[in-house]
């Protein structure tokens, strides 16, 4: 048993323990008892990866571990874990512990909703750590399903609508998916699903040029590439806080991960040469996503638009094909993870409390809720790439790596990417400006309380994530980096 | 001179610890808990300068000492230290802002008394001098933009520090916009130069190495290099921070901010980090792309022009200043525009250093000045005040002191440095030194029309007369004052030069006499306009009505970017790239899951269920193949 598949067993764990729960006292305790476990399995992860890789272990997966699951197929339960992975695997788990404190006042159904939260959880660990082509797959879908319910049973507005647009939109992309896994499976001459030895196998060039379209969009649709993005703003103003929080934080970034892990690892010849389809297109996602935020006047639209924006940067500095620039993707993700789920976190809250999240009817809410205030004003500098906090390391890292690449279209493209600075500042800053300042815009938002414990927790454990990171990015980023050598090595043609 | 980091670091705990504690705080322990901190930050920088100019000169020239550790790694030549770089310009910049933050911390103790928010306020006074150390010590160009922002933000806050006040929201707002776009500029220009020369450490840049940009050689754009394209760009980023035309369309909209975070950050500090920064790469420019200099020079020059003609007409008086202060760092940059690199040639370099720190000295106590009189009246209109000089004594005589002092009158300070700037400008060209006297004398009268405007003139009737600000106030006045007075004569050729050379100032009488004779006349103009209640002004603004209206409209320069903003960003790109996600892309996602229900639809009638129907399919089914095998 390797302590690898703690980070599955727990979730199923605390499904179980949820499912013998008899009131709402024993299912927050079950919730937040396995969500800190998950933290500190996650912390301690990461001090014992640091630990292996210091004491000389040059493997490329650590702690990895496999077992026969079906000899026909050569499908294994295979996991293990390198720089990248174990910085999604603390990332995931921070979210999903802000997430139980974020939805501590659930209004009905509290069992069912912790129940599918915690098999979302399960499925997004599950990912992380998997290294077979198959089981990552299927904790794909178990990641998938649950979100439809989250969004369809406790969402608001039109989230039946929201509920099946997003399912659908995501089956088709891994309906792709499934055909490219195939595809490699057979084609690879291997008959192996474990990532590792696929690497090492060689993908017919032929063969590479239509399995890495299927595969890239396949995640890509999760990642939010344009114009297979609009789920994204209809998911996200449906789902309830906690859902709003792990799909933008962890989910999308299953998106990035599988773009980077199967279609860039295994088939970096058509990575090479397709390459420039997809910079087109993620370079439009930056750009047309912040330019679509600035209008928008739903709060969680805002973000959702800024989320495209921020993922499709991901995509695109992981297209770049060098170490910087995929190691900024990696901090990328991390960090916009982090922020966009303290954004989803704080616009709950500020939901719940004014019943709106119409930037037009809101003003004046610093002066109410100064620590609400405070806490949004910290996610929008951290959005707008203020240096200090997690988006100006990622940012930076992408723009300087992307510019590396010898070729003048890719840096023209980087230019172009670098302007959603200036537009990420208008839209953040209009909505700072709207919702905050200013005089108050409704005499009954001045009997508004400010956070309570567990929102003070959610948004504080976010905060210090996101200023950790800003502060001292060295030693993530030369995690990161550390595992992107072999990746590259491979990737370079 | 490793103690040289506390300088910096302090600021920044008293930043945490009021930004975390400060509500815990009385608010006046906050305000001396800050000064306390600035205090300290500011004697070591005093000691850090002593000890450096007196010690740190090797071979007749100072030697830069510098210490840095890594924060981030990019590539195997790129990374990102922080650390500190001590050299003349960087000394003389630790001195001036943590004097002048010293001041406005002292001066915002009475000045903010009774405020909400008061902790909040020290917290981002220490935060933006954190920020504005961090950014002048600055080891590489990575360093320098980081702190840059940082700058950016600080100035954001304290803008929209009244922030239930819609147009001080919404003039923060532009601040940071507009200085954002310019950043842009800053960040591409980082990008090009980093990536041909593979460095962004400011010693390897300055070095005067040439090969470091061999890299470069030929590669051009437009029929400039890409390194004097790379360096425009940067000089973009300054422009946008130092206001320079046509970015300074925020400071005056700056000015919503408390008063003395005016003195401090849109005066003395933060405005001329674009100078700061073109003085930082100075041999760059000068050996890599002598013709953006020239540009620098004309940017500067139009861009002092320009203000000067609207201060001239505006009524607020800190907006006054506020043009004042972007006319005066066009002169800055005019200076290193047209300056040389070594020896003699180097005066331009050496004087926009000096007027650099004079200006910080009287342009803080003219804001400061402003700020004590505001705090009298309670208004910024030139029309609530006049006759104030009975009442406001101190503030009138360390005002006065300023006014000459700008207006380039010997011996106070700014006679001086400005006049060494028009003496550099003169020897590199004839007209922009003609036109930078000029400017001058428009200085020289619009200053004195204020002073006139606000001590002299028609007495308005208040409802109890105004009372002389308190103690802490007028403290940092008369000291600023008295920095004004004194700082003239400082050789300050021996300290800061481009070369880091000793340079030996001798004044050029003639040019000194000719502007010295300019700004007499021009006060003396004022004098006569507005020292008695008189109607020639508004006569005068009546027969130039077309020229009056469009200073005072700043030549519509606002309502141009609010056009673009406003029309053509939000109503011409944004709203149809939100129109065409929601109605094309999104239409099209919604059009595929139409048509799978009408397809649906319309097939599902072959699932009714019903067995006579089934029957009858088949046996129609089975006549029509039949019938198909029969006859083909």
């Amino acid at each position: 048993m390797n302590f690898l598949s703690l980070f599955v067993l727990i979730p199923v764990l605390m499904m179980g323990g949820l499912f013998l729960a008899k009131n709402l006292k024993q299912i927050r305790l079950v919730a937040t008892a396995g969500a800190s476990l998950l933290l500190a399995l996650a912390v301690g992860l990461v001090v014992a990866y640091l630990g292996e890789r210091a004491a000389g272990n040059h493997e490329e997966m650590l702690f990895a571990a496999k077992c026969l699951w079906y000899a026909p197929l050569n499908i294994y339960y295979a996991v293990g874990v390198d720089g990248i992975s174990v910085a999604m695997l603390l990332l995931s788990a921070i979210i999903v512990f802000t997430g139980v404190f974020a939805s501590w006042k659930m209004e009905f159904l509290e069992k069912e909703f912790f129940l599918w939260f915690c098999l979302l959880a399960t499925g997004v660990f599950g990912f992380f750590i998997s290294l077979d082509l198959f089981t990552m797959f299927m904790y794909y879908e178990i990641a998938l399903i649950p979100m439809y319910l989250l969004i369809g049973v406790w969402g608001s507005g039109r989230k039946e609508y929201s509920a099946m647009k997003l399912t659908l939109m995501l089956m088709a992309g891994s309906a792709l998916l499934l055909l490219g896994i195939l595809g490699i499976y057979f084609l690879s001459g291997e008959s192996s699903m474990n990532l590792l030895e696929l690497a090492k196998a060689h993908i017919p060039t032929q063969a590479q040029y239509w399995i890495f379209p299927l595969v890239f969009v396949g995640f890509g649709v999760l990642g939010a590439l344009f114009p297979f993005h609009t789920w994204s703003p209809d998911g996200h103003a449906s789902a309830p806080t906690a859902v709003s929080m792990l799909h933008a934080g962890v989910l999308m970034k299953l998106g990035g991960y599988g773009c980077f892990r199967v279609a860039i690892y295994l088939m970096p010849e058509a990575a090479n040469h397709l390459a420039w389809i997809f910079i087109i297109l993620t370079g439009i996602s930056v750009i047309y996503g912040a330019y679509s935020a600035i209008v928008q006047t739903d709060l969680k639209y805002i973000n959702a638009y800024s989320s495209v924006s921020h993922c499709g940067l991901v995509l695109f500095a992981i297209l770049m094909l060098n170490q910087t620039a995929m190691n900024g993707a990696i901090l990328q993700m991390l960090s916009h993870g982090l922020m966009t789920a303290l954004f989803f976190a704080l616009i709950g809250m500020i939901y719940g409390r004014t019943h709106t999240r119409d930037i037009r009817e809101l003003g004046g809410l610093m002066k109410i809720m100064p620590f609400l205030g405070v806490c949004y004003v910290i996610a929008g500098l951290a959005s707008l790439g203020l240096p200090g906090l997690s988006g100006f390391v990622a940012e930076m890292t992408v723009f300087v790596g992307a510019f590396q690449h010898t070729d003048t279209f890719h840096r023209v493209f980087t230019i172009l990417a670098c302007t959603s600075i200036v537009i990420t500042a208008v839209y953040i800053l209009r909505v700072v400006g709207k919702i905050l300042y200013g005089p108050v815009t409704d005499k009954h938002y001045l009997a508004l309380t400010d956070a309570n414990w567990y929102e003070r927790t959610s948004t504080v454990v976010l905060i210090l994530a996101i200023a950790g990171i800003g502060l001292a990015p060295l030693w993530l980023s030369d995690m990161i980096n550390g595992s992107l050598l072999p990746i590259i090595q491979h990737v370079k043609l | 001179m490793e103690y040289t980091f506390i300088i910096v670091l302090l600021p920044f705990l008293s930043f945490l610890f009021l930004g975390l504690a400060g509500k815990k705080l009385a608010p006046r322990v906050a305000g001396y808990v800050g000064t306390a901190v600035l205090a300290i930050s500011a004697a070591l920088s005093y000691l850090a300068a002593w000890q450096y100019f007196t010690t740190a000169k090797v071979g007749g020239v100072f030697k830069p000492w510098s210490m840095d550790f890594r924060w981030l790694n990019f590539t195997k030549d790129l990374h990102i230290d922080l650390g500190m770089l001590i050299d003349p310009i960087a000394v003389m910049m630790l001195v001036v802002i943590t004097t002048v933050s010293l001041m406005v911390h002292l001066y915002s103790i009475g000045y903010m008394h009774g405020e909400r928010g008061f902790q909040r306020y020290y917290a981002f006074l220490s935060l933006f001098t954190f920020s504005m150390l961090g950014l002048v010590v600055a080891t590489n160009i990575f360093q320098m933009y980081i702190f840059w922002e940082l700058v950016g933000v600080s100035s954001y806050l304290l803008i929209g520090f009244y922030y239930t006040k819609p147009e001080a929201v919404a003039a923060s707002k532009k601040a940071f916009i507009v200085t954002r776009f310019a950043d842009l500029g800053f960040l591409v220009g980082i990008l090009l130069l980093s990536f041909y020369t593979g460095t962004f450490s400011f010693e390897r840049l300055t070095s005067g190495d040439a090969s470091l940009f061999n890299e470069a050689g030929g590669v051009t754009f437009m029929g400039c290099s890409v390194i004097g394209w790379a360096l425009a760009l940067i000089f973009i980023g300054g422009a946008g921070k130092s206001a320079m035309f046509p970015l300074h369309v925020w400071l005056p909209d700056a000015m919503e901010g408390p008063t003395p975070v005016s003195a401090l950050i849109h005066a003395a500090t933060m405005v001329v980090a674009g100078v700061y920064l073109v003085a930082r790469l100075f041999p760059v420019y000068y050996l890599e792309a002598p013709d953006v200099l020239v540009l620098i020079a004309i940017v500067g020059a139009v861009t002092s022009l320009y203000a000067a003609v609207v201060a001239c007409v505006q009524t607020d008086i800190k907006r006054v200043l506020a043009f004042s202060t972007i006319s005066q760092i066009g002169f800055m940059m005019v200076g290193l525009g047209v300056s040389g690199l070594e020896g003699h040639e180097g005066l331009g370099y050496m004087a926009s250093m000096f007027h650099l720190f004079t200006h910080a000295m009287f342009k803080a106590l003219l804001f400061l000045g402003a700020g004590a009189i505001i705090h009298a009246v309670h208004s910024n209109e030139m029309g609530h005040m006049g006759g104030l000089r009975k009442y406001l004594p101190v503030t009138r005589f360390t005002f006065l002191i300023a006014c000459l002092a700008i207006a380039g009158i010997p011996p106070f300070s700014g006679f001086f440095s400005k006049d060494e700037i028009l003496a550099a400008t003169f020897h590199f060209s004839p007209l922009l030194g003609a036109v930078m006297s000029f400017t001058a004398g428009l200085t020289a009268f619009y200053m004195f029309r204020l002073y006139y405007r606000i001590f002299w003139n028609k007495e308005t009737r208040h409802d109890h007369a105004p009372h002389e600000a308190p103690r802490s106030m007028t403290i940092p006045l008369v000291f600023l004052a008295f920095v004004t007075l004194v700082a003239g004569p400082i050789p300050f050729g021996k300290f800061v030069t481009s070369d880091r050379a000793e340079y030996l100032i001798h004044l050029d009488w003639t040019v000194a006499g000719a502007s010295v004779a300019i700004a007499l006349v021009a006060i003396a103009l004022a004098t006569l306009l507005y020292r008695k209640e008189s109607a020639i002004p508004d006569r005068l603004a009546t027969s130039f009505k077309g020229l009056y209206t469009a200073a005072y409209k700043r030549f519509y320069l606002d309502e141009l970017y609010l056009f673009v903003t406003k029309k053509i960003i939000f109503n011409g790109i944004s709203r149809p790239i939100a129109w065409f996600d929601r109605h094309v892309v999104d239409g099209t996602m919604n059009g595929f899951a139409t048509l799978s229900q009408r397809v649906s639809c319309a097939i599902r009638g072959f699932q009714s269920g019903q067995v006579q129907q089934y029957v009858m399919v088949i046996l129609l089914g089975t006549l029509f193949i039949t019938v198909l095998v029969l006859f083909i």
